[in-house]
């Protein structure tokens, strides 16, 4: 199997909140965000974006002008 | 049930508090229909039907929760009723599908790897910009920023909670490509919103 690179990892971190993934896909997956910082934050950043939506159904979007 | 919670289950109606509700009713219709007159229709439906079925309301749930669910029910039987002609007319065909799926590819090099300047950097508390105004005009932009059949169905999974199952049948899709079309969203969006907001934020 060839090395995950960061295409196919943040490929996987949006399929994770679709679909189970495999011990396999997880694993690698945890090996390459171990080493790098851009998908480690891209995982945290997808998580922002989950927040925004739950905001966003529940009409809590009306903040400080 | 005492007079005292009876009253305090009634919605509150008073012109502020509708005007406050419509706005933010209106950005969450916005961002679904991509389109500001059917927008404004469908939350003029939801707030009519608010007005006349009170009753259901009861307390059971925050006034504000009570009324987004009846508009996002508006919203889902709207794509429903219209989802075969949305298949036919824009979403059937493969190539339309597949169109402005390969411009988030320039985001990394030919290794898989991300471009320098398209790595994704640190954010600076993101509960502080969701606090502010300027952040949702930003998350707007972005999302219109999207093309528009990734947006839909982005948008349908994410704001109004269909599961993919759903969607694909709706849209006539298959499985692995909604799963490709919610990924390009979230690339594209994150992108955007990491440029247009967060750069400056986090520095």
């Amino acid at each position: 199997m060839k090395m995950m690179n960061c295409k196919d990892a943040t490929q996987l971190m949006s399929e994770r909140y679709e679909r189970t993934l495999s011990l396999r896909e997880l694993l690698s997956l945890k090996v390459h965000t171990a080493m790098c910082k851009g998908c480690s934050n891209y995982g945290q950043h997808l998580d922002v974006l989950r927040q925004a939506s739950a905001r966003l159904r529940a009409g809590n979007t009306s903040g400080e002008p | 049930m005492t007079n005292a919670s009876a009253q305090a289950a009634s919605p509150p109606w008073d012109d502020v508090s509708i005007t406050v509700i419509r706005r933010d009713m209106l950005r969450f219709a916005r961002m679904q229909l991509r389109d500001s007159g059917a927008a404004e229709d469908m939350v003029q439906e939801a707030l009519m039907a608010a007005m006349t079925s009170a009753k259901s309301f009861a307390g059971r749930s925050a006034f504000k929760t009570w009324m987004f669910a009846i508009l996002r029910n508006k919203i889902v039987d709207h794509i429903r009723a219209s989802s075969r002609e949305i298949c036919g007319a824009d979403l059937a065909g493969s190539s339309d599908m597949d169109a402005g799926l390969e411009e988030f590819d320039v985001l990394f090099n030919r290794r898989g790897l991300w471009n320098p300047d398209d790595r994704p950097a640190t954010w600076a508390d993101p509960e502080a910009s969701f606090e502010q105004d300027a952040f949702w005009t930003v998350f707007d932009l972005c999302m219109n920023k999207l093309p528009e059949h990734i947006a839909r169905v982005y948008t349908m999974r994410e704001l109004l909670e269909l599961d993919t199952a759903e969607i694909c049948a709706e849209l006539g899709i298959t499985r692995s490509n909604c799963f490709v079309i919610l990924h390009r969203a979230r690339l594209g969006l994150r992108e955007c919103l990491e440029n247009r907001w967060f750069q400056g934020e986090a520095r």
